[in-house]
């Protein structure tokens, strides 16, 4: 038995939450989906968005528990543009059981998120499912992101003040997995303690155990710092070309691509890392390849962590540290060393939103200033941002060939929803690539020559010399060092000469990677978009809307930050107009505005949520009025 | 292979102006190091020196093997990362009371209680030299400086309490200008693992004669130089140490015409960490000696040798089969033909 429910609600309201998620709540007949559903509905009608939901109960009352015929379903497919179904295929699954999973798992869009109560899947239960074996540890859910949580006894503990029995208790889970999908969407929870009150009035005490186990729900969503892709935009990830498919998250992308890097380079690779999330997973994907000769350390703090990867590429290694904006300010003194020295470093920014501890959990891109910028001194490095959790995978390499290639640290910026989303990622052939192999200097010194590990190639790369390596022993460090002899000097002109050495150095990055080019559109349209990093799905859907429309607008997404590619000046001057959406105050727009005198306009948004499809299409109606 | 040429202190030296005050200790510091490491016999292309920030961390740039001036109180970072990188290479930090104590003490505790496999020299001066005389962690209570007018009043930390509180293995003393440092550079290189050694060393401009009172050649009685296996003898073999066995602290007595065994005077054993804490914490003055040599010596593993067995263990066997890694875990196929977004 089935039914349909639609509500509409205002214009304005409707406005708020752009792209439509279907999210299906799954259980046993007896484990409240269909009050959990739409309690959520009337938590998300009262948001604002709409909506239209699909209870899907069996006709039993009360089937068999743990019976895939006793498995209620309830969707909700929510929005800010008119939603007119339940959904096709749910971005999430709540499943509360094996049942329910096996029932209901098939609907789900690829890629997409299965939330399981690992507390109901034991053998017995798997029986009663049809389940040979394990479906979280078999491989057999592949094809999706499963986040297991055990919700009964995340259910009990929260309720054991209350004394209730066991078969009680447990009722309250459906208020747990509640609370927990009202912190996934940000919906408030005051509707609901509201209805169990009312629903309670005469057992109080009841009423309280449910807002209790709603409130942990919502409290363990918020503290444990579980990433929340489904707060983000995803763009529709459907694979267009055959071939082998994974799931990866932006942090294992950006792993295997400092592994490829590593590997392409012909080095050993360093990790050093501290805690921080949303940075964390890196250290942890890293610390499992061993065979690849990578070394990870946990260091004592973050400046040890750079420090440490500093020491590593001096000694010949290729040094990679990690962290997000707290540590990366950390790692700021460090960073000049390694400009100063010009050792290959890889630093990788997982942002999150700031300043100080800021949003630790949710997304923002304003530290591009902090990547181009931060730093005392003259001290340029090179920057380039991840669009996506598979684009990660490219851009870590490509830091790793412009550390090497030109004896630098890099900056990779990618953001908290880079790194906890997981994407249909097509498996690249690696035997494709093009190499990198690092040539370290160890010419033995003609007669009367002396060391000089500032010589420099037509790229300005200065020699890499390790450590060991017989005759050639010399010292470089913080200090300035003379242009022709890499002796300490503090002379003015050399400090000039040294300078603008390590300028057109960074500079010169721009003549090896590709002119930038068009996602969408055409070069001299009336209007481009220009973004970077992961506001790439946003934007290019809106776009894409937009252009549907017979507007004359293009997409351009940058890359590399710094140095920006040659060909881009020209590129935005031949726009009729240019705007720049960013999840920041609008940084990426000064910097283009500074080097192109461009007026590009600022689209901003700092509320730890990203960008919406309809309010970048609404500012491009406006640019075009 | 070539026969190896016999090395010189000379050889360890470069060609670049030592730029130290007149006077400094740090120049009998370096002429004692680049004396000890040729006769150790060490390869100056497998020798790394690394400093941090201040007077003493120059010293790199005088040494003529593989060096790193790095930025102030990371040395012992930058030095674990290469040691992680390339174990075979020889490492000293070179540190100063500031330096490894206040900016870097963080990172001072880590690489002692890691152990690793290094040469740590501590110049201690009780002072800020190289920023024009501030107080220091090190400096004793009522310091006049230019940050203190009227007097410091913090207490100071001691540095060899601090690293074996920290977990050191191995905990050593000299002085700048004494003829027994290189015995204990030598001690200090032969060690596995991370060899911390405190040298009291005199700033003469902004700090001059604070070690005076056991420094000075009148006052050398108050030095106490331990030797394993020797009784812990000072003041020319008039007074001893013994252990005040009730109160369980160490006691001052005096020998009489060389009968330490009849004044109870304890013989140095290394490895006793707890006689190790009272010898390092034994108060300045008061008729109290300063322990010199090494006062601690008790080899463990070292850090970055437990790392690279850990990675060869669960390395072996295993190709670096990058294809493989990246085709790994939840993968599936897909064989429809092409078709547009």
């Amino acid at each position: 038995m089935a039914t349909a429910t639609k509500f509409v609600t205002s214009e304005d309201h409707a406005r708020d939450v752009p792209e439509a998620v279907v999210v299906r709540f799954a259980g046993d007949s007896g484990d409240g989906m269909q009050l959990t559903g739409s309690q959520f509905t009337l938590s998300t009608a009262l948001a604002g968005n709409d909506l239209a939901t699909f209870p899907d109960f069996p006709a039993e009352i009360r089937a068999p528990q743990g019976t895939t015929f006793g498995v209620s379903a309830f969707q909700i497919n929510f929005g800010s543009a008119t939603i007119d179904t339940a959904g096709d295929e749910p971005d999430v699954l709540i499943a509360m059981n094996p049942a329910a999973l096996k029932t209901n798992v098939d609907a789900l869009k690829l890629g997409g998120l299965i939330i399981v109560d690992e507390g109901e899947f034991g053998a017995r239960n798997f029986a009663k499912a049809g389940y040979e074996q394990n479906p979280l540890e078999d491989g057999s859910l592949a094809k999706w992101q499963v986040v297991p949580f055990n919700i009964s006894q995340l259910t009990l503990d929260a309720v054991k003040p209350f004394g209730l029995g066991n078969k009680e208790a447990l009722r309250c889970k459906n208020m747990w997995t509640l609370g927990l999908a009202l912190w996934m969407f940000d919906r408030p929870r005051k509707p609901v303690e509201d209805w169990l009150k009312a629903k309670f009035a005469k057992a109080p005490q009841l009423a309280e155990a449910n807002i209790v186990a709603l409130n942990a729900g919502h409290a363990f969503g918020e503290t444990a710092e579980i990433g929340s892709p489904l707060k983000q935009h995803h763009v529709d990830p459907a694979p267009a070309e055959p071939g082998l498919y994974r799931t990866v998250t932006g942090a294992e992308a950006i792993s295997l691509g400092l592994v490829a890097g590593a590997q392409l380079a012909g080095l050993p690779m360093f990790f050093g890392g501290y805690p921080i999330t949303p940075a964390s997973a890196i250290l942890h994907h890293l610390a499992r390849y061993k065979e690849f000769g990578v070394v990870t350390f946990q260091a004592e703090d973050e400046i040890a962590a750079i420090g440490a990867a500093i020491g590593a590429s001096f000694a010949g290694s290729l040094g990679v540290t990690s962290s997000s904006g707290p540590g990366i300010a950390l790692k700021t003194e460090a960073m000049g060393l390694a400009i100063m020295t010009e050792l290959p470093l890889v630093i990788v920014n997982s942002q999150r939103g700031g300043p100080s501890t800021g949003l630790p959990t949710k997304t923002e891109q304003s530290d591009l200033y902090q990547a181009v910028y931060g730093r005392n001194g003259d001290a340029p490095m090179p920057v380039i941002a991840a669009r996506s959790p598979a684009d990660a995978f490219d851009c870590a390499i490509e830091a790793c060939r412009i550390a090497v290639q030109y004896m630098t640290p890099v900056m990779l910026l990618t953001d908290g929803y880079i790194a906890n989303a997981a994407e249909p990622w097509k498996v690249p052939d690696t035997t494709t690539f093009e190499r990198f192999d690092v040539a370290f200097h160890d010419a033995p010194l003609g007669e009367g020559e002396a060391v000089n590990p500032y010589a420099r190639d037509d790229k300005l790369k200065r020699v890499w010399i390790k450590p060991g390596t017989a005759g050639l022993m010399h010292r470089i460090g913080g200090i300035e060092k003379n242009v022709g002899t890499g002796h300490i000097d503090y002379d003015p002109a050399n400090h000039q000469a040294m300078t603008d050495i390590r300028a057109d150095k960074v500079l010169g990055v721009a003549n090896s990677i590709p002119p930038q080019g068009l996602e969408q559109g055409e070069a001299g349209a009336a209007l481009a978009v220009v973004g970077w990093g992961s506001t790439y799905g946003p934007i290019a859907q809106a776009v894409r809307r937009a252009r549907a429309r017979g507007l004359d607008v293009a997409h351009v997404h940058i890359r590399h930050i710094w140095p920006l590619p040659t060909n881009l000046g020209e590129l935005l001057r031949g726009f009729g107009k240019v705007i720049v959406p960013e999840m920041n105050n609008g940084q990426l727009k000064t910097l283009l505005r500074d080097q192109y005198l461009v007026d590009c306009r600022p689209l901003t948004k700092v509320s730890g949520q990203p960008f919406k499809i309809r309010e970048i299409e609404t500012a491009i109606d406006e640019a075009l009025a | 292979m070539t026969e190896m040429v016999k090395l010189t202190a000379k050889d360890f030296a470069t060609d670049q102006e030592v730029r130290w005050c007149p006077g400094c200790g740090d120049y009998a510091v370096l002429k004692a190091v680049q004396r000890t490491l040729p006769e150790i016999g060490v390869d100056p292309s497998k020798t790394v020196f690394i400093s941090g920030i201040g007077c003493s961390s120059r010293f790199p740039y005088y040494m003529e093997t593989y060096g790193f001036h790095t930025i102030h109180g990371r040395a012992p970072t930058i030095a674990t990362g290469v040691k992680l990188a390339n174990p075979e290479l020889d490492v000293w930090i070179i540190t100063g009371d500031g330096d490894a104590l206040s900016i870097g003490g963080n990172h001072t505790m880590h690489v002692l209680r890691r152990n690793l496999d290094c040469q740590i020299l501590l110049f201690n001066n009780e002072i800020y030299g190289l920023t024009k005389g501030q107080y220091s962690p090190t400096s004793r209570v009522g310091t006049r400086s230019p940050s203190t007018p009227f007097g410091s009043v913090d207490r100071p930390v001691s540095p060899s309490a601090f690293a074996l509180g920290s977990g050191a293995r191995f905990v050593a003393r000299g002085i700048d200008v004494h003829k027994n440092l290189p015995a204990v550079l030598k001690a200090a290189h032969a060690h596995r693992g991370a060899s911390f050694v405190e040298i009291y060393q005199n700033c003469i401009v902004y700090n001059d004669d604070v070690f005076a009172p056991f420094t000075a050649k009148e006052n050398a009685g108050n030095q106490l130089w331990l030797e394993a296996g020797q009784p812990m003898l000072f003041a020319s073999g008039t007074k001893g140490i013994t252990l005040d066995r009730e109160r369980l602290c160490l006691k001052i007595v005096d020998v009489i015409d060389g009968d330490w065994q009849g004044a109870e005077v304890i013989v140095h054993e290394p490895h006793n960490r707890g006689v190790a804490h009272m010898l390092v914490e034994m108060p300045v003055g008061q008729g109290w000696p300063v322990a010199l040599g090494v006062l601690y010596e008790d080899p463990a593993p070292t850090f970055e040798s437990a790392i690279i067995e850990q990675n060869r263990a669960l390395s072996e066997g295993k190709p670096a089969d990058l294809q493989a890694l990246v085709s790994k875990g939840q993968t599936w196929e897909v064989a429809k033909e092409p078709r547009e977004i």
